[in-house]
């Protein structure tokens, strides 16, 4: 932030006038328009992909009416639930009902602020990066649970139960899933942890090929944060084929598109996270990008980035329209019976990894055996 | 075993009071008429002797005959495939017909659905209720002598 | 409707339904659950009662056809057969065999498109929506073979009493040929994609079991009677039409990855009956003869006094039908017994102690239609 605000005044002048703390909120504003305005046409063509990957999937065609092959469907969307009528149930507790959706959709946005784009376009590179999106993604249960007390209606109470029990549960094993990342680089800052990924090896040297704890730790993850997320197998609290759509039943219009830009927004958070702390972030393998231009650096990492998250998300989205949906108890099992167990021992695994070899990996200790 | 020989067994083992009548011209499977309040005691001896083992109650009906009501039982067996029905006759301004629901499970529905499309009253029944009609409807339409209603809560029927 | 519920206690009432995704249909089922668990269940149904049975005692015998449509619309041919079969018995008609054996083929398709229905429907409901897509892709062809034969897609209206409205049309028979190469080993790819699927086995075995005692003795018929492991088809045991003349199996449930009688047994019987209804109709093709396809029948149609209980195998079990006629032209009472209708008998009971996800997974078994539940 100060380095931001530093550049701007010594380049426009006018700005010196002013006085520190307006340049920075000033600063602070524009980057939020930004990366709102990123999230919001990310979720739009988000929402589009996936009716088109599930399409595909499905033997069908998809949209294919609003624009070329469908691609303004999103748009029409969109503006389709921005005119809706404002519906709220007489029954409803209105002050808890008006704001769920806000709570939900803050903290899947909050989320992108420390997302590492490339390798100096992130809003903030916060020390605790890892913890923040822990802590402020579980904000999303308490919307989801307001907007399942809120709406007074019976099938979206169980949804927001089941939501709450989900979240609370698999909040552990994701956070013990990240751990062994964070403890390769020693730092919680997600640029950090991706700076450390880089190197000579390449692909190897991202920490999912680090060595087996590391291996396992992504794939743990990445099942957990399907859960977090609220994805087929794990969308039991909308469960659509049982609790109607769960805990936003009631919704409809603009509060509805919250909830499903927050559910797209989740997404992209986790396979961020993902794609950070396991597959090198923004790293282009055997490419230092440090080295190159700024504006070269910065477009080629955001590529990279971008595609190892689409990629993700895409893994996602075929998740989804392919498998069937565990039951609660199921659920529950899978996540304290399984999941836990596992990224307690992989976290060991990982912590008496790097004390055993000084923290190198297998590739490293490969391509040391080889004389590098 | 034949359905002769079953209403054989049912006049042997309850008398003529009981097993009044058996049709076998047009009726298929043939039919054995029973005492209304005997019914049943019939079907629970039809289901459990080793010689009939009706298992299967296939289904229940109720027949308004103008003079009469009845309900009628088709009955199978999954072990000795065979079939009889069992007919019992009622009052038809005041039918009364003991429930078979503790005999064969499946009635509970059917009885319901005679109760309410017939108003026949199953004495004994566990749930008697209207089932495929509204719980405010009047009269029981299967009835010959319905008359139907010009409208329910003020929609034209 | 009311449901005993203890006055001080914590369990919710849910209604679920007559509008919900699941419930195939305006079923509504009055839940009592103390959180996610049932502790009562009361199906209240009636919601499509449209009086078929009191409109019997009205119309013709043949003027009855198009009805029978209405009762079971994921199987319309059945229906339609089924009801000519017992008018047929009735009146002591003399079918000519081509019709029986165009009859049979119908049948088995429409069986084949009910089933396939039952597969979708069954796993979107566990929460995989691919697979009725699949589902519908091939009924799409047995829909386009129904409209070769009868123009219809849906309701046929095709079987009359003594034979079938039209001869098969020219080319049918290869067509037919042509769907059966396609679609025998699409039954395979359900399997490989769905049926063994982990997540899907675990929310079916041990669920919603039915014993083979309590099967029989709330009227559970066809696959899920089969499903519970009764070997009970009414096309092998009690042979109508020319059905005696095919080779087939019947399935039966007998505990694959659970229990006999679970939720998995039943719905794997479907999977399997598609195969055998494939069988028979590789068969029909080969055996079906020359000939007529209508007997002679009155103008004015009037079977003699007399009474006739018939029961014929549909994919949601029997179908039965119990005509009493004074000689009229219009039966004098038609009962119709359905397989979908005793099936909720049983539902109270297997579904006490269940989870609500359960529950969806216990109606979706049992594969019930709601207009053949009111009728």
């Amino acid at each position: 932030m100060d380095s931001a605000v530093a550049f701007l005044t010594s380049k426009i002048p006018f700005l010196a006038s002013l006085p520190f703390w307006v340049v920075a909120f000033l600063v602070m504003l524009v980057v939020a328009l930004v990366i709102l305005g990123f999230a919001l046409t990310y979720e739009g063509i988000a929402t589009y992909i996936e009716r088109k990957v599930a399409a595909d999937i499905q033997v069908r065609i998809g949209p294919n009416r609003v624009g070329p092959n469908g691609w303004f469907q999103f748009i029409a969307d969109g503006v389709k639930l921005l005119m809706k009528e404002d519906l709220i149930p007489a029954k409803a507790d209105k002050f808890l009902f008006v704001l769920a959706p806000y709570l939900v959709f803050v903290g899947s946005f909050a989320a992108f602020v420390v997302v590492p784009f490339g390798i100096s376009l992130i809003a903030a590179d916060l020390n605790i990066g890892v913890y923040y999106v822990m802590a402020v993604t579980s904000l999303v249960v308490i919307g989801i649970l307001l907007a399942g007390w809120g709406s007074n209606n019976k099938w979206a109470l169980l949804g927001g139960m089941r939501a709450a029990a989900q979240i609370v549960s698999y909040e552990v094993p994701v956070g013990m899933a990240l751990l062994p990342a964070v403890i390769l680089a020693g730092s919680l800052s997600l640029q950090e942890i991706i700076r450390s990924q880089g190197g000579y090896l390449g692909i190897f040297g991202w920490n999912i090929f680090h060595n087996p704890f590391t291996f396992f730790s992504f794939f743990l993850y990445f099942t957990a944060a399907l859960a977090e997320t609220n994805r087929t197998p794990f969308d039991i609290p909308e469960a659509e084929s049982e609790l109607v759509a769960g805990y936003h039943v009631e919704y409809s219009g603009i509060r509805f598109a919250f909830f499903f830009m927050a559910e797209y927004g989740d997404m992209f958070v986790v396979c961020a996270l993902a794609a950070a702390l396991y597959l090198g972030g923004w790293q282009v393998p055997f490419v230092d990008v440090s080295g190159l231009s700024p504006l070269l650096a910065n477009l080629l990492s955001l590529g990279v980035f971008l595609a190892k998250v689409i990629a993700l998300i895409l893994v996602m989205m075929w998740v989804r329209w392919t498998l069937p949906r565990l039951r609660v108890d199921q659920l529950m099992r899978m996540s304290w019976k399984y999941l836990v167990p596992l990224t307690f021992v992989n976290v060991l695994g990982v912590s008496v990894w790097v004390l055993a070899f000084d923290g190198k990996g297998i590739p490293a200790l490969v391509m040391s055996l080889l004389g590098r | 075993m034949t359905a002769r020989e079953i209403y054989e067994v049912l006049r042997e083992k309850f008398g003529e009071e009981v097993v009044t009548e058996f049709q076998e011209e047009n009726v298929d499977p043939p039919a054995v008429v029973v005492a209304t309040e005997k019914v049943a005691e019939v079907l629970t001896f039809l289901r459990d002797d080793p010689r009939t083992l009706f298992d299967s109650l296939m289904c229940l009906s109720g027949v308004d005959y103008e003079d009469r009501m009845e309900v009628v039982y088709h009955l199978h067996s999954m072990t000795h495939l065979h079939k009889v029905t069992v007919k019992v006759r009622t009052d038809r301004e005041n039918p009364k017909v003991p429930t078979v629901e503790k005999v064969y499970p499946v009635a509970s529905f059917h009885e319901r659905e005679a109760y309410d499309l017939l108003g026949i009253v199953f004495e004994g029944h566990s749930d008697l209720r209207r089932i495929l009609l509204p719980e405010d409807w009047p009269g029981h339409p299967l009835r010959k002598d319905y008359v139907y209603p010009d409208s329910y809560h003020g929609i034209k029927v | 409707m009311e449901i005993e519920r203890l006055p001080e206690s914590d369990e919710l009432l849910i209604n679920m339904g007559p509008q919900h995704p699941s419930t195939h249909g305006v079923l509504r089922i009055l839940l009592r659950t103390d959180g996610e668990l049932v502790t009562g269940a009361k199906p209240d149904i009636g919601y499509l009662h449209r009086s078929l049975e009191k409109i019997a005692e009205r119309v013709t015998y043949a003027q009855f056809m198009p009805f029978t449509d209405r009762l079971d619309y994921l199987a319309a041919a059945n229906c339609n057969c089924a009801y000519a079969w017992a008018v047929e018995k009735l009146a002591g008609i003399e079918v000519p065999e081509r019709a029986e054996y165009i009859r049979v083929i119908v049948c088995e398709l429409n069986r084949i498109a009910s089933h396939l229905i039952a597969f979708g429907a069954f796993t979107a409901d566990m929460g995989a929506f691919t697979p009725f897509l699949y589902g519908i892709r091939e009924r799409e062809r047995i829909n386009d073979l129904f409209e070769m034969i009868c123009g219809n897609r849906l309701t046929y209206n095709y079987a009359r009493i003594g034979g079938v409205s039209h001869d098969l049309p020219d080319g049918f028979l290869d067509e037919l040929k042509d769907f059966l190469d396609y679609f025998e080993p699409k039954i395979d790819e359900y399997n490989q994609l769905i049926s063994y699927n982990k997540i899907f086995v675990h929310r079916l075995a041990n669920v919603a079991v039915v014993s083979k005692e309590d099967a029989i003795a709330y009227g559970l018929v066809g696959p899920n009677l089969r499903g519970s492991g009764v070997k009970w088809d009414l096309r092998k045991d009690e042979p109508y039409s020319v059905y005696d003349r095919f080779e087939f199996d019947v399935p039966v449930g007998f505990g694959e990855k659970g229990t006999v009688g679970d939720a998995f047994d039943r719905y794997m019987v479907r999977i399997r009956e598609m195969k055998e209804s494939v069988k028979i109709l590789r068969q029909a093709i080969e055996q079906i003869p020359d000939g007529p396809v209508m007997a002679k029948v009155p103008r004015v149609f009037k079977p003699g006094p007399g009474e006739v209980y018939f029961r014929a195998e549909n994919p949601r079990g029997e179908l039965g039908f119990y005509i009493v006629s004074k000689g009229g032209t219009s039966p004098y009472r038609l009962k119709i017994r359905t397989g979908s209708f005793t099936a909720l008998t049983i539902f109270d009971k297997v579904a006490r102690g269940h989870l609500i996800a359960d529950i969806i997974a216990l109606i979706g078994s049992f594969d019930i239609v709601l207009p053949e539940i009111d009728r």
